[in-house]
């Protein structure tokens, strides 16, 4: 298989990529290519041109100082073998390690997680719960946007045709985070995944809690009352079975022939409650 | 710049394999893998599902495991690719290799070169595995044959040779 005919493009900048996609309506940028390379050798897309990111230099990197950036370049085998991240916020490495298999892991990056926005993708439940944001680079500059607002629906984000994801913004604060992933035998692909990060304050009571699921909604979706089982209380053996009772309660879930919707509204609760129970 | 490239362009690529440099024109949508086995004659690296699940694909490139039938030639342009091809020095096998023939890692040995570069990966960056990395480690890797018993076997012997025992 291979995918029907398209240009090629390598710009040096983010300037230079913003002004390719202008040019051509129809060209789309490749990052890892890790979603959009099988999707046109399988025809579902035919761009006519690819803006391939991989020379600017710029997009990729990681830095922690209180916050935590990522360019989106970064490929999720460089999120798993950080030492800065492994010390400062462990989830990410963690999650990175579990995406697909090592090869994906060398190709895929975080950027195209996000902007690709699959319904079974795993960082973007994680960087929900994290109350992760973007910052995204278009013709009229540059925005900041919360991962919870790109995330629009199924395959779809807020970016524009003509904007360029260059960085994740991960707020400091966090006290633990933890992601569970059922994952599908074959595909690896979450059947239902669970990301919990909590603030705790005095006495472990906790201040903040976000909870987000994937695999079974169309996007990665907060599961608000779970979260409000918990917050104000302390995580303990009673607070998590409270939160896991509700966690599927109010999301649309969807079934296929791996697995029910009903199924997949237990596996919420389960877990729902291995994720704060690591956290705990 | 700012002009769409027109259908069916050339480009210009130079790409190390095994260690010689090799310049090429090609069409933006060829895929690494023909490029190896078309282009170049490699054909230890295998296509088994053409769908980015078995591994049978696989390669390194700049020093990292990837399945080649989801990068685009263009995509390694100026970098180093190592097949399967690359691993032995003369006669001598690579301990990986060795490890595969040691063990019987292999049967009809349609995933091997891809299991031998994914296990190769491994032991760069963890040069003593558990089974339980090993198995994960190559879970982007299938085979229809052995059921791994002998391929995580042949793993754990690569890591002996490798440290000289
Ligand atoms: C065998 C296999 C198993 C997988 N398993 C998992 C899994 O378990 N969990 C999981 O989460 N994912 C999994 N994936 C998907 C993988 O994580 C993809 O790599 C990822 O979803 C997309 O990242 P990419 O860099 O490859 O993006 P690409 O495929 O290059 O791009 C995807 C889309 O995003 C757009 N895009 C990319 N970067 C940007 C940017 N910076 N700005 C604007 N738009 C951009 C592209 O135009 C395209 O539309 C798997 C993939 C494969 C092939
Ligand atoms: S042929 Fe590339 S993964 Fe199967
Ligand atoms: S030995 Fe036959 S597929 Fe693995």
């Amino acid at each position: 298989m291979f995918p029907s005919q398209f240009g090629y493009h390598k710009p040096g900048s983010v300037a230079e990529a913003v002004k390719l996609l202008q040019a051509d309506p129809d060209a789309k940028i490749v990052a890892g290519g890790h979603s959009l390379i099988p999707a046109m050798k399988l025809r579902l897309a035919a761009p006519s041109a690819l803006v391939d990111l991989s020379g600017i230099e710029s997009l990729r990197g990681i830095s922690v100082n209180g916050n935590v950036s990522i360019g989106a370049m970064t490929t999720y085998a460089q999120i798993r073998d950080s030492a800065k991240l492994k010390a400062a916020l462990p989830v990410l490495a963690d999650v990175a390690y579990n995406v697909g298999d090592p090869q994906v892991q060398s190709c895929g990056t975080l950027g195209g997680s996000l902007a690709h926005n699959d319904p079974a993708a795993d960082f973007t439940a994680v960087l929900v719960a994290l109350g992760a944001s973007v910052k995204a680079v278009g013709p009229k500059g540059e925005r900041t946007i919360p991962v919870e607002d790109l995330l629009v629906d199924l395959l779809t984000t807020s970016l524009a045709e003509d904007e360029v994801l260059t960085e994740i913004i991960i707020p400091g604060g966090t006290s633990a985070a933890a992601y569970e992933k059922f994952r599908h035998p074959a595909s690896g692909y979450a059947v239902v995944g669970v990301a919990a990060a909590v603030k705790t304050g005095k006495g472990g009571v906790v201040d903040d809690a976000k909870i987000a699921i994937t695999g079974c909604t169309s996007k990665a979706t907060r599961a608000h009352a779970a979260e409000q089982a918990f917050i104000g209380k302390p995580l303990s053996a009673e607070s998590i079975a409270a939160a896991s009772a509700v966690a599927a309660n109010g999301l649309d879930l969807n079934g296929d022939h791996y697995a029910s919707a009903d199924y997949r509204g237990h596996l919420v609760g389960v877990q729902t409650r291995r994720a704060l129970e690591r956290l705990a | 710049m700012g002009i769409p490239v027109p259908m069916a362009t050339r480009i210009p690529v130079r790409i190390t394999v095994n260690g010689v440099e090799y310049a090429a024109e090609v069409e933006p949508r060829l895929l690494l893998v023909h490029f190896l086995r078309d282009n170049l004659g490699l054909t230890g690296t295998h296509v088994g599902c053409d769908t980015s699940q078995c591994g049978a694909c696989t390669v390194y490139l700049n020093g990292q495991s990837i399945k080649s039938c989801t990068v685009l030639a263009v995509q390694a342009n100026g970098g180093e690719v190592t097949t399967i091809e690359g691993l032995a020095v003369g006669n001598d096998y690579d301990p990986v290799q060795q490890g595969f023939w040691e063990m019987h890692g292999l049967q009809c040995g349609y995933c091997t070169p891809g299991m031998i570069m994914s296990s190769h990966a491994l032991l760069d960056r963890n040069p003593n595995p558990s089974e339980e990395e090993i198995r994960h480690a190559l879970e982007g890797n299938l085979c229809r044959c052995t059921g791994y018993q002998n391929i995580v076997k042949a793993v754990q012997r690569a890591a002996e040779l490798r440290a000289g025992k």
